[in-house]
């Protein structure tokens, strides 16, 4: 199987007690795997541990291939585009140096930069000539999610896309996802969204994955932490 | 009136002593800066060089000035240099304490988010932690800037010169006059030092707006 992102029995031990225990999973191009659970359900962490924000205590994380233990952390890390919960944009910059960030740090020209953050922003349905210059604390939750995608993606080179203008950024950005054939994980507690977005969901529990599988089998399963997610949807 | 007087008759004088006055601020507070910053974002990268390091400027201060100034004669004379070595000690701790302060205050999501994309640490500094904690930084020179042209005053007991040579000569010939036309200009020069950085905080760092 040719999986962007490959899982093997990763494990983190903190202070002797596991927040991920052997956690297994892959994911291929332009697939969309959504780590679903509750807060301290080892969701963020396993994130963490793919990108090295935190070393496994044991396990394999492989990105096309290459083992991520041995690679060089910053290239791994800009290899990944990485967008967290709280998003977390830098609130000194602009919306267009946010998503300028990665390709100025790798020295790309100016007028190179200008050209992918306009072309960023319209991919997620923001005008850039509106939206550039301001700050993120005059965006919307909504709008600054957006920002946050842009930037993730800003690393990456493809080609010219249609722009996204309309519709649920959510859709929008499974569509994404699937036209850039980026393997994609994303971290989230509210189960419509996992279904939303996921070609396939995770669902951790203390740390262990206790389901995995599409949304429809999600939706099928009889296990009770997967009715109870379900249920809460209701 | 007689102040105004007095001002009147050793106007060159007065000058003169302001600029050693400014002189002897301004460098220490340079040198204290260049090396209070260093030492505030390795006290935060660094939780164990936190006690010692803050430890340490902290019981600077806790010295009385006139005390700090005599004790540092033995290692460099009398002079200006002796002077500018104290105050630059007591700059420290404002300066050091802030920059810690506004680094560990800067939003971890944020912090976060540039690791997450592969920033190295050097960029992380320069591109998010330093510009998120200016503001806080420059409070601290702040309060290092406004306490430096107090304490600067003493150096005149050392013989380095500045404002505090018409105190001290007006404290030993019992001169009011004296004594004010000392104090005065020192206390509005820590006023406008304030108001200069005050403009410069508004000017240069980053908040919502």
């Amino acid at each position: 199987m040719n999986a962007v992102l490959d899982v093997r029995g990763l494990r983190y031990e903190l202070q002797g007690r596991a927040l991920v225990d052997d956690v297994s999973f892959a994911v291929g191009a332009g697939e969309t795997l959504v780590l679903l659970g509750r807060s301290g359900s080892g969701k963020s962490t396993t994130l963490r541990l793919i990108n090295r924000l935190l070393m496994p205590t044991a396990g394999v994380v492989r990105i096309n291939g290459d083992d991520a233990a041995t690679q060089d952390v910053t290239r791994l890390r800009r290899r990944i585009g990485y967008v967290i919960q709280e998003i977390g944009l830098f609130p000194h910059f602009t919306v267009a140096e946010n998503v300028g960030l990665l390709p100025r740090l790798e020295r790309w020209p100016a007028t190179r930069v200008a050209e992918r953050v306009r072309e960023l922003l319209t991919l997620v349905g923001l005008d850039a000539t509106m939206f550039g210059s301001r700050y993120p604390h005059q965006l919307s939750g909504g709008q600054r999610q957006r920002v946050g995608v842009a930037r993730a993606l800003a690393d990456e080179p493809f080609g010219a896309l249609d722009p996204v203008t309309r519709g649920e950024m959510q859709r929008e950005f499974r569509t994404l996802v699937g036209r850039l054939g980026k393997a994609l994980v994303f971290v989230t507690h509210d189960v419509r969204e996992a279904l939303l977005l996921a070609t396939r969901i995770a669902l951790l529990e203390s740390g262990r994955l206790i389901f995995l599988g599409t949304p429809d089998e999600f939706r099928a399963s009889a296990m009770p932490q997967v009715r109870q997610f379900m249920d809460s949807a209701a | 009136m007689r102040l105004l007087d007095f001002y009147g008759r050793h106007l060159g004088e007065l000058l003169f002593l302001l600029r050693q006055h400014v002189g002897l601020v301004a460098i220490s507070t340079v040198v204290a800066v260049l090396i209070g910053l260093p030492l505030g974002v390795l006290v935060a990268r660094r939780p164990a060089w936190q006690k010692p390091i803050l430890g340490m400027t902290n019981v600077v201060q806790t010295v009385p000035s006139l005390a700090l100034f005599g004790l540092l004669i033995p290692v460099f004379g009398i002079g200006a240099w002796t002077a500018i070595t104290a105050l630059v000690l007591y700059a420290l701790l404002p300066i050091v304490r802030n920059t810690y302060a506004g680094i560990t205050g800067v939003d971890p999501a944020v912090r976060e988010a540039g690791r997450g994309m592969g920033m190295t640490d050097g960029e992380l500094l320069r591109l998010v932690e330093l510009p998120l904690a200016a503001g806080v930084i420059l409070a601290g020179v702040r309060v290092a800037v406004v306490v430096s042209v107090g304490v600067a005053t003493i150096a005149a007991a050392i013989g380095a010169g500045g404002l505090g040579v018409y105190i001290f000569r007006g404290v030993a010939t019992v001169d009011d006059t004296l004594i004010l036309a000392g104090a005065l200009p020192a206390a509005l020069l820590a006023l406008l030092a304030d108001g200069l950085l005050g403009l410069a905080e508004r000017r240069l760092v980053w908040r919502p707006r």
